[in-house]
């Protein structure tokens, strides 16, 4: 089924993925009840310990996601096989070792241990948000992208050059050149914060959303039958409204931490035009779908494109939206209302890009064009599970934060930060029962890869 | 999309718009770092506040506590825990010295470091410095 054999390589990629994001949702789970019983699992894995593996397992397997997505649509986007499948399979072992090593790190030796074990001492670089990996895991990291560039670069480079595929390897280069800033670590907190955001924004808000419109398109024309030059003109805007308006939007990080005032203005006024691709990004899937010429028997991998789309407009969008704005995040910055806008925008824009790949990919490695009923209905299931519970999840943290905001931050007398979150318990309970709908229709997922086996294939329907 | 409307309209917009926006971050960032000096603070930067950083980075606080608004956020704020103790790094020693290391039975409480004199000087005196850096007035109030 598949048009080339080494596209088969992106399957343990996204085996991979499923199973670093079970362990990420099993640790959010464990944080959410952190948030309620302070004490929880306390001294074994303390709150921050649980945090950096659920962080850091998401950042991990959306790479595995991504390395999975090219390895599947490069060949058939260049016309050609991947330039090494062996290369892809030793770097995936690789990648999984280091990962699994560097999980087991954070959760057996206390964190100094770690640090002093694997030599910050002599290049200091963890201890920092989502870069809390030690120097020798980044360094692999650098190590395998750079591989995976090659591979994916050599592909691309030596066949045919569709729009969807330099795009993505842009956005990969992208990702390879920012990452090289979780290096950089001054004892200057202003300047280590500054620089740490161009590894974190210019990827999650910059180069990420090329991969993310590059895996959308390709996806699009393959279950909708649209004319590539249709599909590939609206990638080309959405990605430059994504740059125009996310590049010098980082300036909304740069509104509290040492930085000029200048960026109150810029970071305010450009970032508030960064909704703006993602809801071209909903017209152009709704739109391509509506004018669809064949009708592909993977309906579910339609709903996971669309679900993409709108939950990322909402999470990523909406949610940035609503405390970008300077005299806003001037009162929200650093509160609930981050972790919900985190919550949504990770999973609409990035986690549901990933699963869309994977429901369309996964079932023509496994030798047929789309999932049988039974798989579909189960995979529809899931989708629905998880995106009502990241809803219901992202709502309850956004009355935590606006509550927080109110006694904390704005009231008359305002209460210390541990009588607030006393306080607001109610939405921590309303999280922790949502995050467990959310494991449910994740595992709901995961079974939807075992039922249904052995219904008959389907076939694509021409209009 | 309208026909009028070319995928070579498209990509010059893209191309266009994305390297002048790169450019234009650059040299905004160029600048930034110039000034920056004026309000970072980094002629108080001594020994200690870099240990004190070192010590910050490697027990991981930022995976509890924000600073200046960044981190998590199961933990106060402390880029002004300095003003917020009363002007004193004693304070913040002590607070961190008596931790119970068993923690709190149902409450959230900061783990046992079991620092060194010299680390926790260290890390009071990274958390005073930090609070004199010029934050545009942020956070709103004392509570953090």
């Amino acid at each position: 089924m598949m048009k080339y054999e080494s596209q088969a390589v992106a399957k343990p990629y996204f085996i991979a993925a499923i199973a670093l994001f079970v362990g990420q949702v099993l640790f959010g789970l464990i944080l959410a009840t952190q948030y309620l019983i302070g004490d929880f699992l306390f001294p074994e894995i303390p709150f921050n310990v649980a945090r950096m593996v659920h962080t850091n397992l998401l950042i991990i397997w959306l790479l595995f996601g991504f390395m999975g997505a090219s390895y599947f649509l490069v060949p058939e986007e260049s016309e050609r096989e991947l330039y090494s499948p062996k290369l892809a399979i030793i770097l995936f072992w690789t990648f999984l070792i280091a990962s699994v090593l560097t999980v087991l790190g954070y959760l057996l030796v206390p964190y100094s241990g770690l640090a002093a074990m694997t030599g910050n001492d002599i290049w200091p670089t963890m201890g920092r948000e989502f870069l809390e990996q030690p120097t020798i895991t980044k360094i692999g990291i650098v190590i395998v992208v750079l591989g995976f560039i090659f591979n994916i670069g050599m592909t691309v480079l030596s066949g045919r050059k569709t729009v969807i595929s330099i795009v993505l390897l842009t956005g990969l280069v992208g990702l390879a050149v920012f990452f090289l800033f979780a290096f950089y670590n001054p004892v200057n907190l202003v300047l280590d914060k500054f620089f740490w955001w161009w590894v974190i924004h210019l990827w999650v808000e910059g180069v990420w959303e090329l991969i993310l419109g590059a895996i959308l398109a390709f996806v699009l024309i393959k279950v909708t039958g649209v004319d590539r030059e249709v599909i590939e003109k609206w990638l080309y805007v959405i990605i430059a409204m994504a740059l125009i308006s996310g590049v010098i939007g980082t300036g909304h990080h740069y509104f509290f931490i040492g930085t000029p005032e200048y960026w109150l203005w810029l970071g305010s006024i450009f970032s508030a035009l960064e909704p703006i691709p993602f809801f071209m990004m909903t017209l152009f899937a709704f739109n391509m779908v509506s004018r669809r010429r064949r009708d592909h028997p993977n309906k579910a991998a339609v709903l996971w494109a669309l679900g993409t789309a709108v939950l990322a407009f909402v999470g990523a969008g909406v949610w940035g939206f609503m405390h970008t704005l300077a005299p806003v995040n001037y009162y929200t910055h650093g509160s609930q209302i981050t972790a919900a806008h985190g919550h949504l925008a990770f999973f609409g824009a990035y986690a549901l890009i990933v699963m869309t790949i994977i429901s369309y990919a996964m079932p023509i490695i496994r030798g047929q064009v789309a999932g049988s009923e039974t798989t579909q209905r189960w995979e529809k299931w899931a989708f629905w599970l998880m995106a009502s519970s990241m809803v219901t999840i992202t709502l309850a943290l956004t009355g935590a934060g606006v509550l927080q905001v109110w006694l904390q931050r704005m009231a008359e007398e305002p209460m210390s930060f541990m009588a607030t979150q006393d306080s607001i318990a109610f939405f921590y309970w309303l999280r922790l029962a949502a995050g467990i709908v959310f494991t449910m229709g994740l595992f709901v997922y995961v079974a939807s890869f075992f039922v249904g086996q052995k219904e008959p294939p389907r076939s694509i329907t021409t209009e | 999309m309208s026909e009028r409307f070319t995928k070579s309209m498209a990509r010059n917009i893209y191309l266009g718009g994305g390297v002048f926006s790169l450019l234009l971050f650059f040299s905004l960032s160029y600048h930034t770092l110039g000034v920056l000096p004026e309000r970072d603070n980094r002629h108080n930067i001594t020994p200690e506040v870099a240990l004190g950083k070192k010590v910050w980075e490697d027990n991981n606080c930022v995976g509890c506590h924000t600073i200046l608004g960044e981190g998590a956020y199961f933990a106060p704020e402390l880029g002004n825990v300095y003003t917020r103790f009363g002007n004193s790094t004693e304070a913040i020693i002590g607070f961190i010295e008596s931790r119970p290391a068993e923690g709190v039975p149902g409450r959230r409480s900061m783990p046992q470091f079991n620092l060194t004199r010299e680390e926790l000087v260290g890390i009071a005196e990274f958390l005073k410095w930090t609070s004199e850096i010029d934050t545009n007035n942020w956070p709103p109030n004392i509570e953090g």
